[in-house]
């Protein structure tokens, strides 16, 4: 990658580059003319196969880009105002809302930042989903929602644009240390009948081609994502099952205990990367 | 290739049982390999010559090789979106003999250790499987990924892949 890098810059600088160029655009990501985003910095010392970092709006074309750089344009705040409207309705035997105990959802400032975290209550690792699902069986008395139920991809939307801007910090040391390391090893391990690991595409030939794709480095700050090809916002979780899917290997559930700690892990290879809050890709 | 040491580790870690993740059968093929030392596989898998028209079917179609998913071919070139995950196949039939191609078609991970490229005939020793693009797990063996009779038409192709 980076070899390649130097090698296109030459060819520039020769007058000699063809017309595509599949490197990740150095541009810069500003938000209704005012919100810079950290799309591009250097990776965390403590992962060895990157030296920069790249959030994925960095590989999509210019036109994608530009959508998610205007709330107006971005399909995504559509669903963020759903979740605004669910966030004050009351459900439940205990007559509460999330307004009811959180006042207003700018109070889920930073929370996004540090998703998953270790629950000392709980004894686990916790996703954004967790501590929603908590609040809503524990102290409004209502249903949980599914992991992927649209009600809840949202308000993980909701909770994310509160957090614009901010580097997520996503800790992996003292007790989340073990789920790290869980997550490291299934980032390295070949599934499927392609034997194919997330480092295959991600970290080896990010920025490279694959039949019409542009792999990025599948970097989850962005998510929820609204995605162009199924116009809805999609969790972490379930992107991960269809990236393994691909693999032509028998995928994990989400919310599972696997993707719990695949995120704290993935989640940390972007440590630094903006909050997007919410990004549009393909 | 900067992962390669740490897929090993990796592996190592999985074989353990750390996760219970990487637990997996025996490695098998749709039939008997005799691989050579260097990977190659001299005898043809069908018992006579591919047919070349089949063979660039095989790598330009998404449902059998799609191997230009990751390599330009510039013989293949009305088909559009060639990926560069692999080095480009031009002049490879000069490059390779070919019981190296059908090695390499087999299973290219003996060619080339820690090959990201799939292992087309090969039918256990995975993590794993799944049952197609379903996401349910599948048993083994599996079907391999391309038949006999595709790997030797794909062979027969890249063969007329000549150096100018």
């Amino acid at each position: 990658m980076r070899r390649k890098a130097f090698a296109t810059a030459a060819l520039v600088a020769l007058g000699l580059a063809g017309p595509l160029s599949a490197d990740p655009v150095d541009d810069k990501l500003i938000v209704n003319g005012e919100t810079e985003l950290v799309t591009h910095t250097k990776a965390p010392d403590y992962i060895d196969g990157l030296d920069e970092i790249w959030s994925g709006w960095a590989f999509r074309a210019a036109e994608t880009r530009a959508i998610e750089a205007d709330d107006f344009d971005n399909p995504g705040m559509i669903f963020v105002e759903d979740a605004e409207a669910v966030w004050n309705r009351v459900e439940g035997g205990a007559g509460k809302s999330c307004a009811s105990c959180h006042g207003d959802p700018s109070s889920m400032k930073g929370v996004r930042t540090v998703m998953p975290k270790y629950n000392e209550k709980a004894g686990d690792l916790w996703s954004l989903e967790d501590y929603i699902n908590d609040c809503r069986v524990n102290r409004m008395q209502a249903e949980a929602w599914g992991w992927n139920d649209k009600d809840m991809v949202n308000m993980t939307a909701l909770i994310s644009v509160q957090s614009r801007g901010m580097p997520m910090n996503v800790a992996i040391d003292g007790p989340a240390k073990p789920y790290w390391e869980k997550g490291r090893e299934m980032y390295y391990t070949r599934t499927g009948q392609l034997e194919l690991s997330c480092a295959n595409c991600h970290e080896d030939h990010y920025g490279d081609m694959i039949r019409a794709d542009h792999l990025s480095q599948g970097q989850i700050n962005g998510f929820p994502t609204y995605r162009l090809k199924n116009a809805k916002l999609n969790s972490i979780h379930a992107r991960f099952k269809g990236c393994v899917r691909d693999t032509r290997a028998a995928t994990y559930k989400p919310g599972s205990p696997e993707f719990h700690a695949l995120e704290l892990y993935v989640a940390s290879r972007g440590n630094g990367l903006s909050v997007e809050g919410v990004a549009v890709r393909n | 290739m900067k992962s390669r040491a740490l897929w090993g580790i990796a592996l190592a870690v999985g074989m353990a049982g750390a996760a219970g993740a990487a637990e997996r059968g025996p490695v098998t093929y749709a039939a008997d390999i005799n691989f050579a030392e260097d990977g190659s596989v001299a005898e043809s898998l069908t018992g006579k010559p591919g047919n070349p028209e089949n063979g660039a079917q095989v790598l330009a179609q998404k449902k059998i090789g799609n191997c230009i998913a990751c390599h330009q071919v510039t013989a293949l070139k009305d088909y559009p979106f060639h990926g560069e995950i692999g080095p480009s196949l031009d002049g490879v039939g000069s490059r390779y003999s070919e019981a190296q191609l059908r090695g390499i078609l087999v299973d290219a991970k003996k060619t080339f250790e820690g090959s990201m490229m799939p292992s087309f005939f090969k039918t256990g020793g995975f993590i794993r499987p799944g049952i197609g693009f379903t996401g349910k797990p599948a048993k083994e063996p599996l079907p391999p990924l391309l038949t006999a009779e595709q790997i030797e038409d794909a062979v027969a192709f890249l063969m007329t892949l000549k150096d100018e």
